[in-house]
């Protein structure tokens, strides 16, 4: 899986969320959709690549997939 | 098995619910006010002889034919044109109606080739039956002129028009404008002059006409004739079945001459289509039986290898050794498959099946993932189910219609007759789109607003819309407080009346001015039945499914829910997008739309399968994609689908497909997926098997098998064939043990069965204990979300990563066009070609002039995917900035230019936005150059190793 494009898919998914006032609500929302509609191998490369650097995730985002791999 | 010929009851059905008692030659019969008295006596089986009149048209009362007469009225009315009446008596037989009726006859036999016995009509001719009705046994004129050495007209590829045979009965004519609505014909001239004239004395190829085949069908004599007809003779038995093409569903009566299928008629009584039909469903089925069907099972190792043909036996057990081999080696989430919209309920029902149990992950996906996969996301979260909300029917009572990034009128023709016919009658229309669609402006319909958005706005634009409806106060306060989650409704007031989203701030985005928009939201939220139906220019954005949760979060708000003449409705793009979705290919669903995590259903699904499933979301096709690319999935089982052609950003696709070890393509046709295969497993036209498919409507319809599969077996047999091959058993006689065992694991289908589907020519789901015959209409008293109220949902307008520059200054966006079908792999195997024998860039006069291009001229269009050719068709339906094309033909290459972009909750790809620039060329572009070398060497490789017998 190429993790540029993932990130995009990641940050995408996230600039719907963000629309949410309440933060934890919108990173839940995002981990959610994450979780319910990513293959595995697609959340353990974002997982991976928001633990090793991240920078290119938002912030919003960054919370999310950390909730993720929790 | 007979023809069965429908009763045609002269006139058509009055609704009116009062009813009328009268008397018809000493026979009582109570019909609804508003009945003709032609009908209320076909009713008792009384015919009534006729020419002009046909049920399916309004009556015209010219041919006279139909006198009778009425006690204590004057004269000989037309039983047509004359409407019931309490009490009246009516004869319909007597001598001097007969002497009349024979000498009217006698007149229009005067002026008429008397070939029955080698006219293409013979044993199916109304003339031919009304002479004989009426005792005709001599015509005493000797006319001085005649019209017996009228012109033909054969250039039309599917019918002819013989003016010596027309009686200037006018059905024709008026099927065209009542059935139809293009008004394509008329009676030009006067008296013995009138005939019947294709727009103004043209060729009906050089007229409006679209060949719908309304008037073909309307027509009494062999005027209007289907050349299959004339080439075959008559049909000698029918059977009912279903339309292939788009998400109409039309129910058709295929007429056969034993496995040969003659035409395709419009059945009066389809749900769907009430009797009318498009140029694809009733003429173009000749790709059936096309020379290129390939019809013997496939093997080689490699691409570059010649085609081997081999038995079933050896291509389905050489197919699942090398799934096995390639699982062995890659790990059990290695391979996967991809069904198609193009397949019946029950063949993707055990696809996703084979996936899921037999191959032990979720790795499925549909073609849905490519056009509707938005729709599917956004009502649910918001609706609580993936689907449209309203029967077709429904468009009948509504006030107004706001059609959003569809094109009804060619993409789904026989439902954009319907619509036009309830805006003749008077309900208003709002298109939101980029082009001049046809529906904007037709004979007698013209939209009240065309909100021309420039491509990738439409959530700012609904926003906007939603804007005026909450700043002032049209909301519909009691449905929203009784039906809608309010904590959320009011959370999203308050975010939607933000500044921002105003008409007047988001007029620089969208490009809409801001006084239109607002007459529009005020026509939508204030006309009474608010309907809105919305295409493929709604999902194939980056923001595709917001833009579907606008559209509810805006319906809910006006109230536009729950009744008759309302609601939210997906066109969709191909027979059975719905069904393939609701069996679910998905690969986080199961059949029914439930996440394969959930412990019920899963538990639900192991119990009835007997296999361990996976409860993690597989890969979606483009995750595939990027998969085969890292050497993580590299076994595919695609059916029906043409990914190689219909895909975005396509070199990518190819590069996919070659780096994949197996690639098993199950189709009717060496279709360009398949020059990527290393097993080709022949597949069933829609002529050639039973099941059923899922309109847009949710309405489940009968496919039956007019004809033995040409390569032996229908695809559910095929698919079955290699479950039981991979070590999984499948052990289905028949399709209708497949629907069984989708109604017990389904709670929305609970209650269908074929036995219910026979009985009632379809049905449309949910259909279960709480609606045994079906639901038209969804949401009527609750929605389907846990709680049972609507979902409002934010949606910020977020830009596309796409956009223009000034080296790539256009907008790119891609549609369809009436005669073609999805990537043409059927139509462009049919007299269709006449049409639209390529596909064509259109660009607008100003943009055209800038880059010195004409009509005709070849243009290189260039994006940051790729680059490829097209010819120019400088037109003003554009607006400056934006170019359109077609996909329907695989050299064209437009899916070389489309960007991998897509939808962020969905993955549907950004087809409808794509920056490019235009320039002037002389050759094709270097891709089409290398894919035309490919695809050569890929027929020569079939051509080396398949049999000519």
């Amino acid at each position: 899986m190429k993790i540029e494009r993932l990130i995009k898919m990641a940050n995408d998914i996230g600039n719907f969320f963000n629309s949410e006032t309440d933060k934890e609500i919108a990173a839940e929302g995002i981990r959610n959709h994450l979780l319910k509609s990513w293959d595995p191998r697609m959340r353990k490369a974002i997982i991976a690549y928001c633990q090793e650097d991240g920078s290119e995730l938002s912030s919003l985002v960054k919370t999310a997939v950390n909730k993720l791999a929790a | 098995m007979s023809m069965n010929k429908e009763q045609d009851f002269g006139t058509p059905i009055s609704t009116n619910e009062n009813l009328v008692t009268l008397e018809i030659d000493g026979f009582k019969v109570t019909a609804p006010a508003g009945t003709s008295v032609m009908r209320a006596a076909a009713s008792i089986g009384i015919e009534i002889p006729k020419l002009c009149a046909t049920d399916s048209i309004e009556p015209f009362g010219s041919c006279r034919l139909c006198l009778v007469q009425i006690e204590g009225g004057r004269g000989m009315p037309a039983s047509c044109t004359t409407p019931v009446a309490e009490g009246l008596k009516v004869v319909t037989q007597n001598k001097k109606l007969a002497d009349v009726r024979r000498g009217i006859m006698e007149l229009y036999i005067s002026d008429h080739p008397l070939d029955c016995l080698t006219c293409s009509a013979n044993g199916d001719c109304e003339l031919q039956d009304m002479a004989g009705a009426v005792g005709l046994r001599e015509v005493r004129y000797n006319p001085i002129e005649t019209h017996l050495n009228a012109e033909k007209d054969h250039s039309n590829p599917y019918f002819s028009f013989d003016p010596s045979k027309c009686i200037v009965c006018s059905r024709c004519v008026r099927a065209c404008e009542e059935t139809q609505g293009t008004f394509a014909l008329t009676i030009n001239g006067r008296g013995f002059d009138s005939k019947v004239s294709p727009s103004q004395n043209q060729p009906f190829m050089d007229s409006e006409c679209v060949s719908c085949g309304a008037c073909v069908q309307a027509c009494p004599t062999a005027t209007l004739m289907e050349k299959s007809v004339i080439d075959n003779g008559q049909p000698e038995h029918a059977i009912v079945t279903t339309c292939a093409y788009c998400g109409v569903g039309c129910s058709f009566r295929a007429e056969m001459k034993g496995e040969q299928v003659i035409r395709m008629v419009p059945a009066k009584d389809g749900k769907a289509n009430h009797g009318h039909s498009c140029v694809k469903g009733r003429f173009a089925f000749g790709y059936a039986t096309h020379k290129d069907r390939i019809t013997k099972p496939m093997i080689r190792a490699s691409i570059k290898d010649a085609w081997q043909e081999v038995s079933w036996e050896v291509a389905i057990n050489h197919a699942a050794s090398e799934l096995k081999r390639i699982q062995t080696k890659y790990g059990k989430d290695s391979i996967g498959g991809i069904t198609s919209s193009r397949c019946t309920n029950e063949e993707v029902f055990i696809m996703q099946k084979l996936i899921r149990a037999g191959f032990g992950n979720n790795n499925v996906d549909t073609c849905a993932r490519v056009c509707h996969s938005p729709t599917g996301y956004g009502l649910k979260q918001t609706f609580g189910e993936s689907s449209g909300t309203q029967d077709f029917d429904s468009v009948m009572k509504a006030d107004v219609i706001l059609v959003i990034g569809a094109n009804p009128t060619d993409g789904h023709p026989v439902f954009g007759s319907q619509m036009k016919k309830r805006l003749r009658q008077g309900a208003k229309l709002i298109v939101i789109d980029p082009r001049e669609i046809d529906l904007i402006k037709s004979p007698h319909v013209k939209a009240s607003h065309h909100l021309k958005l420039r491509p990738s706005t439409n959530v700012a634009l609904i926003n906007a819309l939603a804007y005026v409806v909450v700043t002032e106060n049209l909301i519909d306060e009691a449905f929203v407080n009784e039906r809608c989650d309010v904590a959320s409704f009011a959370k999203w007031k308050t975010f939607i009346a933000q500044e921002h989203h105003s008409p007047e701030a988001s007029e620089s985005i969208t490009g809409v001015p801001a006084d239109v928009l607002r007459a529009a939201a005020r026509l939508y939220a204030t006309a009474g039945n608010g309907a809105i139906y919305y295409g493929l220019g709604v999902t194939e954005h980056s923001q595709g499914s917001t833009t579907v949760i606008g559209i509810a979060n805006l319906a809910m708000a006006t109230g536009n829910l729950g009744r008759d003449g309302v609601g939210v409705n997906p066109l969709r793009g191909q027979n059975n997008v719905q069904g393939s979705c609701d069996m679910g290919s998905f690969p986080h669903e199961f059949p029914g739309y439930r996440h394969v995590s959930d412990t019920e259903t899963h538990q639900l699904f192991e119990n009835a399968w007997q296999a361990e499933l996976s409860a993690e979301p597989g890969l979606r096709i483009p995750n595939m994609f990027e998969a085969a690319l890292d050497s993580s999935f590299m076994g595919l089982y695609c059916e029906g689908e043409d990914i190689a052609q219909s895909d975005p950003d396509i070199k990518h696709v190819h590069a996919a497909l070659r780096a994949m070890e197996c690639v098993i393509v199950q189709d009717i046709f060496l279709n360009e997926t398949a020059k990527f295969a290393h097993v080709f497993l022949p597949g069933s036209s829609f002529l050639e098997k039973n099941g059923t498919f899922t309109n847009a409507e949710r309405r489940i319809s009968p496919v039956r098998k007019v004809m033995s599969p040409l390569a032996g077996y229908q695809d559910w047999e095929v698919t079955q064939m290699l479950a039981n091959a991979m070590g999984y058993p499948m052990n289905y006689s028949h399709p209708s043990e497949i629907m069984d065992e989708i109604a017990r694991l389904t709670p929305s289908f609970t209650g269908v069965s074929y036995e219910k589907i026979d009985r009632l020519g379809s049905v449309q789901w949910p259909c279960n204990d709480e609606a045994e015959e079906g639901t038209p209409i969804m949401h009527t008293e609750h929605f389907l979300r846990d709680n049972g109220k609507g979902l409002f949902m934010l949606t910020e307008f977020v830009a596309t990563a796409e956009r223009t520059n000034s080296k790539f200054p256009l907008i790119l966006t891609t549609g369809r066009i009436l005669s073609q079908y999805n990537v043409g792999a059927q139509t462009r195997r049919t007299e269709n070609v006449a049409w639209h024998s390529e596909d064509r860039l259109e660009i607008h006069p100003h943009d055209a002039e800038d880059r010195g291009v004409n009509t005709g001229d070849w243009v290189g269009i260039k994006s940051r995917a790729g680059e490829t050719v097209l010819r120019a068709l400088v037109s003003d339906r554009m607006q400056p900035g934006v170019v359109y094309t077609t996909f329907h033909f695989p050299e064209s290459g437009a899916n070389v230019i489309t960007t991998d972009n897509s939808d962020w909750a969905t993955n549907c790809p950004e087809y409808k936005v794509t920056a490019v620039q235009i320039t002037k060329v002389s050759q094709p572009s270097e891709w089409q150059q290398q894919y035309q070398a490919f695809s050569e060497k890929q027929l020569d490789l079939l051509e080396q190793g398949t049999s000519h017998d």
